[in-house]
């Protein structure tokens, strides 16, 4: 009696939060794939139309433009935040005196949400009122910093904001993984005579892989979901030309009655981050079993 | 047992309580700013007086995109709102949908075939019948201007947009602030519009934005359009992008700009800062649209009740809607004019009264066009794309024949 309860314990305890991610996760996902065949406008709406909301969508310029930015901002923002946040954790490595008030301050941006960054972000790149009327006051009358209003490089400055935003996290990963490498082997390579950067470009790095690749996919999928960023920092502006596949999104779907079209959006923002996830969880998964 | 008797006796009391008023309404709106919460609730005053109590269901959110959402939900739960604030084409998408109550008994025994002018009853009928009242009907083709910063500059104001040009370069050369803008897409799209009927003309506007006629939106007036709106980029200070239109107005307030195209709640502006028209703030057609009138009705459409009780409360609030005190301090409080006909109209400003000569006037030329920018004209969908493609536009480098181009590419990629 009792071993047969202790048998069914972990189901029964597991079944509401399985159900509920059934449901809430994978259903909807499922729902969302079927609008975006149909022709639902502001309700949905079972009229299936096949793959006419996907071409209308890769013929929308708008959308273009958003892939074009998430692109650009995932590079960017992915390679600019693994920089420095291996740096920063290398840095505080070396049993530094007041570590612990530093990596705090380091980390403290992750507190803040990007409603918060962004708008702050906004004011501080702002011409008239930030870092180009600062410079200018001291004295640099030619000083120009307008990423923000150049249609060109506004995508840019959502960059600056989410490298701010989540480089002390990224070093907080890294220095936890520094803190796992073994001991011995950097002293193997020290007794080696290796140079201290050596040491931790040919050793610690290498070690680090793994960490790397976490790092990665934290950031990416950040990347692809960011939406208050952009809504708060640029609004998707000037124009339309720092809008992200998650504005389009929303946009169609709520605001503008095309609920058809931004479900198929939705659709291949899932495929892009399945792209990524399930090559890494492949190989992480033979890893473990190999 | 006696505890029971006293439950069941209190739950009668409180049934038969709540059956003695004579109903309720629910109405969803976003009017939630200052001289708007005042307005809606001066509404349900006037309902409290005739024996409706009154829910808000108040979403907050400038361009009401919360609310609608809001709404959507509620309405595919099968719980929709008695009365809800919806406007133009949008009537049609959720007629069609089969949400919305006719009310045409009580638009009947009020006459608002004659109450209203044709344009606004238009939109607020589905299939022939009333579902929703109309409140006000703001122009949008206004052109506020600082007088102070004309006679500084030497300038006149314009009448067209060639003489804009000419006039915007001596403010420039003045060192002002031509044109006040908030680069925000509805806002482009204000501006875009407004050189839509001063370049084009009424008929075009008509053609080209209403009806969607290809050959109109693919012609060559339509390419004058965008060579237009594109000088205007000349004329607006670099901080615009994401400004918002108050503090736009109130750059033309306090001299730093000469211009704003804006519709006429930018007029609650100016007399929040005790400015006086005519003095210290001048309000004129946009150029070239004098004889026209580029209207934004705010209505409140009604949904299907199973409730009798309360369809008989959405039939009474209809009816205070378009009752004359009403429509007089509303559109006293928002800037704009009533949408009821031949009201007394001493208590407004000249501006208004400008604004209800041209409502008049140009509804017997033609003149008298639904805004696209404000969701009057066209679905969503293609307003959105319309949106798109002039604040891209004017955001860019464009030219106006790749903008044209585009302008027509995306407005058959949404309809």
């Amino acid at each position: 009696m009792k071993s047969a309860l202790q048998q069914l314990l972990p189901k029964l305890v597991l079944a509401p939060t399985t159900l509920i991610l059934v449901v809430c996760v994978y259903g909807f996902i499922g729902w969302t794939a079927l609008l975006s065949f149909t022709k639902s406008r502001m309700m949905p709406q079972w009229d299936f139309i096949g793959l006419d909301q996907y071409i209308k969508l890769f013929d929308n310029p708008r959308w273009m433009v958003a892939l074009e930015n998430l692109g650009a901002f995932c590079f960017f923002f992915i390679l600019i935040c693994l920089l420095l946040g291996v740096v920063l954790a290398i840095f505080l490595d070396q049993k530094i005196r007041s570590e612990g008030a530093l990596r705090t301050i380091y980390l403290y941006p992750m507190a803040v949400s990007f409603i918060v960054t962004g708008t702050a972000w906004k004011w501080i790149l702002n011409p008239g009122l930030g870092i180009e009327k600062l410079i200018r006051e001291i004295g640099f009358q030619s000083f120009e910093f307008r990423w923000l209003i150049d249609s060109e490089m506004a995508i840019y400055t959502i960059v600056i904001a989410a490298v701010w935003q989540s480089s002390g996290f990224v070093m907080a990963i890294f220095l936890a993984g520094l803190r796992g490498v073994d001991e011995s082997l950097i002293n193997a390579a020290e007794i080696d005579g290796a140079p201290h950067y050596k040491i931790y470009t040919r050793v610690v790095l290498p070690i680090l892989r793994p960490v790397f690749f976490s790092a990665i996919v934290i950031l990416l999928h950040i990347a692809i979901k960011s939406f208050d960023l952009v809504q708060s920092l640029t609004g998707g502006g000037p124009g339309y030309s720092s809008d992200m596949p998650a504005n389009f999104m929303y946009t169609h779907a709520f605001n503008r009655a095309q609920m058809g079209l931004g479900a198929a959006s939705a659709m291949v923002m899932l495929f892009g981050i399945l792209a990524v996830i399930v090559p890494y969880l492949y190989s992480e998964l033979r890893e473990k079993n190999g | 047992m006696k505890t029971k008797l006293a439950v069941l006796a209190s739950v009668a009391a409180l049934s038969s309580g709540s059956l003695a008023s004579a109903g309720e309404v629910e109405v969803l709106h976003w009017w939630t700013s200052g001289g708007e919460a005042a307005s809606v609730n001066y509404l349900k005053e006037k309902l409290g007086e005739a024996g409706v109590s009154w829910t808000d269901f108040a979403v907050a959110g400038g361009g009401g995109e919360n609310a609608m959402t809001v709404l959507k939900s509620r309405a595919i739960s099968g719980n929709p709102p008695t009365a809800a604030q919806i406007k133009g084409p949008s009537i049609q998408e959720w007629g069609n949908l089969g949400f919305l109550a006719s009310i045409d008994s009580v638009a009947k025994s009020n006459d608002w075939d004659n109450l209203l002018p044709g344009v606004v009853s238009e939109v607020m009928k589905y299939k022939g019948e009333y579902v929703a009242a109309p409140v006000n009907v703001h122009r949008v083709n206004w052109l506020w201007a600082n007088p102070e910063v004309f006679r500084k500059a030497g300038a006149t104001i314009p009448t067209t947009w060639d003489d804009f040009m000419v006039q915007a370069q001596k403010i420039k050369d003045a060192g002002m602030i031509a044109l006040a803008h908030g680069g925000q897409a509805w806002q482009d799209a204000t501006v875009f519009e407004a050189v839509v009927l001063g370049v084009g003309g009424p008929g075009y506007y008509r053609k080209a934005f209403v009806e969607l006629d290809a050959d109109a939106i693919n012609s060559a007036t339509t390419v004058k359009v965008f060579e237009t709106f594109g000088k205007l980029r000349g004329f607006i200070d670099s901080n615009s992008p994401g400004r918002d239109w108050n503090v736009a107005t109130s750059m033309v307030i306090n001299g730093e700009a000469g211009m704003q195209i804006m519709g006429d709640w930018a007029k609650g502006e100016f007399k929040v800062a005790g400015k006086h028209v005519g003095t210290d703030f001048v309000c004129v057609a946009s150029p070239g649209s004098s004889g026209s009138f580029t209207f934004n009705v705010d209505s409140f459409a009604f949904f299907s009740q199973s409730d009798a009780e309360k369809a008989k409360a959405q039939g009474v609030m209809a009816g205070e809607i378009l009752g004359v005190d009403f429509q007089r301090v509303f559109n006293l409080n928002k800037g704009s004019i009533p949408a009821r006909l031949g009201m007394a109209r001493d208590e407004f400003d000249s501006c208004a009264h400008d604004s209800m000569d041209a409502f008049v006037s140009s509804s017997q030329t033609g003149g008298l066009v639904p805004s696209f920018a404000h969701g009057m004209a066209v679905s969503e969908a293609v307003s959105g794309a319309i949106y798109d493609t002039a604040t891209n536009f004017f955001n860019s480098k464009t030219s106006a024949k790749e903008g044209a181009a585009q302008l027509v590419k995306a407005i058959n990629a949404a309809r």
